[in-house]
């Protein structure tokens, strides 16, 4: 073997691969469970996207409203995903986020607390009830800092700043994952008997994203190379605020817990716009209609100076607002030259969460292929067409846990893992040849052009004529990847070559996403199509789900898991909806 | 738009030496941006780390212009115009490559300090008012800045005796809580190093987060040490009842 594709190997039962607060939540479950466990982080701990989270972790612990319960939950759920949700895993979700919040308190997390010493919740988009267990405005940071703690005192292999490239299988099943160290470049084969992905989202296939460099879709990609389905591509949740000013931090997250808290939206005529698409909610209307709402305001020219609307929150007074929204106070004072207590904010959509990703069984989180889980973001099913803010963090903590569980229990039964040494030369080379193209595809220049195609032809609005023209252009950059590579530097610590492998990962789900959209011929939460603009009954009945043939994409509808028991439960709050 | 020059570490643990790069400026940009710019047009193999973009994450630390800040929060204009900017990596920590450092011991120092352990008693009501105390601890970011700036770490290199304080305001943060029962005094006037800090305040002034470090913090935990070990009543106390160094287990004593 050639001294460049040398690799070192680490065996344990179990690895985790992302630890935001579903990895870090499925790798403490499995580790009680006494297997050997790896989690495996492309960045350092506790730097996760979960520390951008912010409003709060969605569960009906009914401290502040009493008459709340996880039927409620479950129903609200359900219509924020326009009824494409797997309901097994919306059940699931509703009835066990009270407890996740409880265990992250006995493991030191420090809640906002009502006037009787119980957990503070919030009003939130889209939530019948105050339902949202919060810290500020950093409920993110508590809830990964919680499980970071818990997670290094009990015996948590933890490795970081260290990239998956490859899944390796041993027939059908998955036996471990091929890697490197971004210190050193060197590779690295982890084996192992269950797998999980837990690595968050796509964002940055958009040019205006809330999401930081880490979500490059690894886990839907890495999932679909493996044979897992992929399921709900289509729809890409389009955060209502983000920043819209300055040009470097287009995008970045305000926060949906200014809304919580009061905050009004208006556009440039000082009209409190929200009057017009959905009288009842207003600002707290789901995310969806929210962002079409901006979307549209800018777009008939009543946007404000940097292109977006205006949020205020002023009205409640400097000291609550330094309270409660503490880091929107700093961020846009700090980034904005903006005083957020004494007047508005300007705000825009940005590309900020993926409904779809790999398709697991809600019990279990297990994909189709034996041996792999997924939890969290990269999964899909929980939140159908669109998400609930609050129910990610929630999202996490469950099924982080219930893959934990699965894994743990398909790793006691699974003989052990045979390796192959021909995938993992494969990989090693895959990596290596970067380095080896003359006159290389800038990765910079190919993101960039990824990113503007998604965000001009596969955003907010899509119409038939721009998806079928962006996948013209997918298969251009497709074609393009195939010669990216880097000149400058060596393995060492060298992000032009991490980009490099991230592109491709970045380009699978891009496509997934683009064609399902192509498929999907109406407009339902997180996708709105300009010629389909309304609901249809059987698209409404059905997912997508994408599977990996030869080299191309087969897509399938599907129709959604529903379960018998909880149709009253369903049909009431659809009944209360149509009133 | 205008052109501003910045000098930029290049480099690893061989050596390595400062590069000028001129950058487009626009309006409102960060030093991050710029580096971002430095990526993407003239250095694609600039190594630096960075996560949320909005001084949340703690990834971006570096020295700019010699001072310790989260690049994501130093914004251009807030240096005078056509003044050439450096950026370094931070100094306490050995380097790996360009802006990037390895801060692995504070991973290794956090693993040493008991987690958090409630009371057997513990009933779960907790007012806001003891919370705000233990909330501005957990506000850390782990940037490490206060770690990087602390001279006991920085310039006499006592990584083997002092946690630094960064671990001060995690040990806070346990020990203030208003359910947990654990005493880890013994822990922080040991291992801990606690003695070692002379309330310079260094770390207060640099922390983005504005965590009160040694006022919120380290004082307060340096009363718990000297009211345990130095306070004659409780030396004389512990002396006839055998008090808590029959503990096998340093700093992992049961609160009364
Ligand atoms: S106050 Fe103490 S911990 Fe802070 S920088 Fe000074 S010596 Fe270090
Ligand atoms: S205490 Fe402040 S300066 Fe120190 S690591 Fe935490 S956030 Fe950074
Ligand atoms: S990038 Fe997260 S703190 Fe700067």
């Amino acid at each position: 073997m050639s001294d460049d594709v040398k690799y070192q190997t680490l065996e344990h039962d179990v690895i985790v691969i992302g630890a935001g607060g579903a990895g870090l939540r499925a790798a403490i479950e499995c580790s009680a469970r006494g297997l050997k466990t790896a989690l495996i982080c492309k960045s350092l701990l506790g730097k996760a996207h979960t520390v951008m989270a912010e409003g709060g972790i969605a569960a009906a612990l009914a401290n502040v409203d009493a008459q709340d319960s996880w039927q409620t939950h479950f129903q609200d759920t359900l219509f924020g995903g326009k009824y494409l949700n797997n309901w097994r895993m919306a059940e699931l979700h509703a009835k066990e986020a009270p407890e996740r919040v409880k265990e992250l308190e006995r493991w030191g997390a420090v809640f906002d607390r009502t006037p009787d010493g119980k957990i503070l919740q919030r009003a939130f988009g889209g939530h019948t009830y105050k339902r949202l267990a919060h810290v500020g405005d950093r409920t993110g940071l508590e809830l990964i800092r919680t499980l970071q703690d818990k997670g290094i005192h009990q015996g948590i292999d933890v490795y970081m700043e260290c990239t998956v490239t490859r899944l390796l299988k041993d027939g059908d099943r998955v036996c471990g994952a091929f890697g490197y160290w971004r210190e050193t470049g060197r590779f690295v084969v982890f084996k192992a008997r269950s797998i999980i992905l837990a690595t968050g989202g796509i964002g940055k296939a958009y040019k205006i994203t809330s999401n930081s460099w880490e979500y490059t879709g690894d886990g839907q990609a890495l999932g679909y190379e493996a044979g897992a389905e992929l399921v709900d591509m289509e729809f890409v949740q389009f955060h209502p605020t983000g920043m819209v000013w300055p040009p470097g931090v287009m995008g970045l997250l305000v926060t949906e817990a200014v809304r919580g808290e009061g905050g009004i939206l208006t556009n440039s005529k000082g009209e409190r716009f929200m009057e017009k698409y959905d009288p009842k909610r207003m600002e707290l209307s789901t995310r969806d209609v929210v962002a079409r709402a901006i979307y549209t305001e800018v777009k008939e020219g009543r946007g404000s100076p940097h292109g977006g609307c205006f949020l205020d929150i002023s009205h409640r007074g400097a000291e609550y607002v330094k309270k409660k929204l503490p880091s929107m106070y700093h961020q846009f004072k700090e980034l904005a030259d903006v005083d957020i207590t004494t007047g508005p904010m300007e705000v825009g959509p940005t590309c900020h969460y993926t409904m779809g990703g790999i398709k697991v069984d809600a019990d279990t989180a297990a994909s189709r292929v034996p041996g792999l889980f997924a939890a969290g973001e990269c999964s899909g099913g929980m939140n159908g067409a669109n998400r609930l803010g609050g129910n990610s963090l929630s999202d996490l903590l469950v099924f982080g846990n219930r893959a934990g569980a699965g894994a743990a229990d398909h790793a006691k039964k699974a003989p052990a893992p045979k390796m192959d040494e021909a995938q993992v030369n494969d990989a090693a080379k895959e990596m290596t040849g970067y380095f080896e193209r003359p006159n290389a595809e800038n990765p910079y220049q190919l993101h960039m052009d990824l990113q503007n195609t998604m965000h001009a032809l596969v955003g907010i609005f899509r119409e038939e004529k721009e998806l079928s023209a962006a996948i013209g252009k997918l298969e251009d950059i497709k074609r393009r990847a195939k010669n990216v590579g880097i000149a400058e530097g060596n393995r060492m610590y060298n992000p032009g070559w991490h980009l490099c492998r991230d592109l491709h990962n970045m380009i699978v789900c891009a496509e997934a996403v683009t064609r399902a959209a192509l498929m999907r011929k109406e407009s339902r939460g997180g996708h709105s199509r300009i010629d389909f603009p309304k609901y249809d009954d059987h698209w409404g009945t059905h997912n997508i789900v994408i599977q990996k043939q030869g080299e191309a994409m087969k897509l399938a509808p599907c129709p959604v898991v529903q379960i018998p028991e909880l149709k009253p439960l369903v049909d009431d709050k659809k009944a209360k909806e149509a009133k | 738009m205008s052109t501003r020059t910045f000098k930029i570490f290049r480099g690893d643990k061989e050596g390595g030496k400062d590069v000028d790069y001129n950058v487009e400026v626009e309006e409102g940009m960060v030093v991050l941006d710029a580096v971002h710019q430095i990526q993407r047009t003239q250095a694609g193999d600039l190594a630096c780390r960075w996560n949320c973009k909005a001084a949340k994450c703690g990834s971006c630390s570096a020295e700019v212009n010699g001072k310790p800040r989260l690049m994501c929060k130093t914004r251009l204009d807030d240096f005078p115009e056509g003044e050439t900017i450096s950026v370094h990596p931070i100094k306490a920590f050995p380097i790996i490559r360009d802006l990037v450092t390895d801060v692995s011991w504070n991973y290794e120092v956090n693993k040493k300090i008991p987690p958090f352990t409630p009371r057997k008693d513990a009933n779960w009501v907790m007012y806001q008012e003891d919370m705000d105390r233990v909330q501005e601890f957990r506000k850390c970011i782990e940037c490490f800045l206060c770690q990087d700036v602390c001279h006991v770490l920085r310039n006499h290199d006592k990584k083997d005796q002092f946690y630094g304080p960064r671990f001060m305001v995690r040990v806070a943060s346990l020990e203030m809580h208003p359910l947990d029962g654990l005493d880890r005094t013994k822990l922080l006037k040991n291992e801990g190093g606690i003695g070692l800090c002379n309330i310079t305040k260094c770390c207060t002034e640099v922390c983005p987060e504005d965590i009160h470090i040694t006022d919120n913090a380290i004082i307060p935990l340096k009363e718990r040490v000297v009211d345990q070990f130095y306070d004659p009543v409780q030396m004389i106390w512990r002396a006839l009842t055998g008090g808590n160094d029959g503990n096998k287990n340093p700093g992992l004593q049961q609160k009364d």
